[in-house]
């Protein structure tokens, strides 16, 4: 008994080295887990306070370019005002309506959330971006995170006024997209190489592509609204082992600039996610 | 007290320099990703105790981590060569650490040459841990080294470049 307190009073040191280390890499591996909990709450609140506090300052010195992108949605915007358009005149034409329901009526499915972005990062191989507007205002993570120009991220951690967002240029971020021409499923990803280049891989290559194509969010994705621009294709390289392209797709938001966001909620997400896990059930 | 006072305001500058002005330099390349906040560990006074050097690695690593979004990640790298240090120094320096006091690791105190190695010995290894523990989840072999070397080189200029800055006063009077 006495050698083994000897042993524990020499070896302290090492054995207290053991223990920190032991505690940071179980912090590290089991890294979704455990974000999710009191250090992932206590570092957005603190880290994004400070954050906050530069942005101020920063986000002055981009306003013109930040004016220059909200004035040119909003004339998109505009454009799909009611006074905008014409209807035709239909007065001295009798309709029986035979409907009793309108049929035609749209419901809304998504719901945009205005969003500043406060800490944005594009040289690690993990980049985050986190957005001052957290689960007091709304936010859940899985949604969708869209710039002015096309997409940006999925929100994977919520704290009381902060969220974190895993930007597409992430190792492990992976989203589903389609050509806006000639439809064909495929994947975005990152490689970590270029900030303004990511990968679109899996389009088989009976597609015909072409140089300058835009790559959109996929009809199918349950997250992201459908035909949000993701990138233009810049560099075409046929993959020898498959029968698939390997494009490198410019990125259609400037990552370097952003300064904005809207986070997206999809309204009927929770019926989907019911559906779906009844059929998984079987 | 003063002692303390000086190292929490210069850990905070530190840090300040790493997350707002260093991690906002656009991207070089992939490989190039100038890391500095570690200097903190290596300017440490001597005659720290080997716990509480362990200790300051750890949390001076959490806090880095909180504005990297990578929990563990630099904190396990920041424990290694806090454990590491007090060995190098006594491998470095004739003397016992104890009997330095105050001083701190310098080229004035320690030597151009003793200094230089201190640098490098605990550069590397700070980025092998670090690297290698990015590598395991992605990555290959070729962005080991070729992000080894890079960065290494970066940090031990960035480095250089503070000390030629920088008259640290080895006493404190």
């Amino acid at each position: 008994m006495r050698n083994v307190f000897l042993f524990l009073k020499r070896y302290s040191v090492f054995i207290f080295f053991l223990v920190l280390q032991g505690l940071a890499l179980s912090m590290l591996f089991s890294y979704n887990r455990f974000h999710q909990t009191a250090y992932g709450m206590f570092s957005n609140e603190v880290a994004g306070n400070l954050n906050k506090r530069v942005n101020k300052v920063e986000s002055f010195f981009t306003l013109s370019e930040q004016n220059q992108a909200l004035r040119k949605q909003n004339a998109v915007l505009l454009s799909y005002l009611p006074s905008g358009s014409v209807i035709p005149e239909t007065s001295f034409q009798l309709v029986a309506d035979t409907i009793a329901v309108d049929s035609l009526k749209s419901y809304r499915q998504y719901q945009y959330f205005d969003a500043k972005i406060i800490s944005n990062s594009v040289f690690l191989q993990q980049n985050h971006i986190v957005l001052h507007r957290g689960s007091a205002q709304g936010i859940v993570p899985n949604m969708a995170v869209v710039g002015t120009d096309g997409l940006i991220g999925t929100v994977i951690s919520v704290s009381e006024n902060m969220s974190v967002v895993m930007s597409l240029l992430h190792r492990q971020s992976k989203v589903i997209a389609v050509l806006k021409k000639g439809s064909g499923l495929g994947e975005v990803s990152w490689d970590g190489k270029d900030p303004r280049f990511l990968l679109l891989s899996k389009i088989p290559k009976t597609i015909v592509v072409k140089k300058g194509d835009t790559v959109v969010s996929s009809p199918y994705s349950d997250k992201f609204p459908p035909g949000l621009p993701i990138g233009y294709v810049e560099k075409i390289d046929q993959d020898q082992e498959t029968n698939t392209y390997k494009l490198k797709v410019r990125t259609a938001v400037d990552f370097y600039a952003v300064q904005h966001a809207y986070i997206v909620k999809n309204l009927l997400q929770d019926e989907m996610d019911r559906l779906k896990s009844t059929v998984i059930k079987e | 007290m003063s002692l303390l006072f000086k190292n929490i305001i210069r850990f905070a500058l530190i840090l300040f320099i790493q997350i707002f002005v260093l991690n906002r330099i656009p991207p070089l390349h992939q490989f190039i990703v100038p890391y500095f906040y570690f200097v903190f560990i290596l300017w440490l006074p001597f005659k720290i105790g080997r716990t509480v050097l362990l200790f300051i690695g750890f949390a001076v690593g959490m806090v880095t981590d909180m504005f990297f979004k990578t929990p563990g990640l630099h904190a396990a790298a920041c424990v290694l060569i806090a454990y590491v240090r007090p060995f190098l120094i006594n491998l470095l320096l004739p003397k016992e650490a104890t009997d330095w006091g105050n001083e701190e690791p310098a080229k004035k105190t320690m030597g151009a040459v003793p200094y230089g190695t201190y640098l490098v010995i605990l550069t590397l290894l700070h980025h092998f841990y670090l690297i290698l523990l990015e590598w395991m989840q992605f990555g290959s072999f070729l962005y080991f080294i070729g992000k080894l070397v890079a960065t290494s080189l970066v940090s031990l200029l960035l480095i250089m470049i503070t000390d030629l800055f920088l008259n640290r006063k080895s006493k404190l009077r």
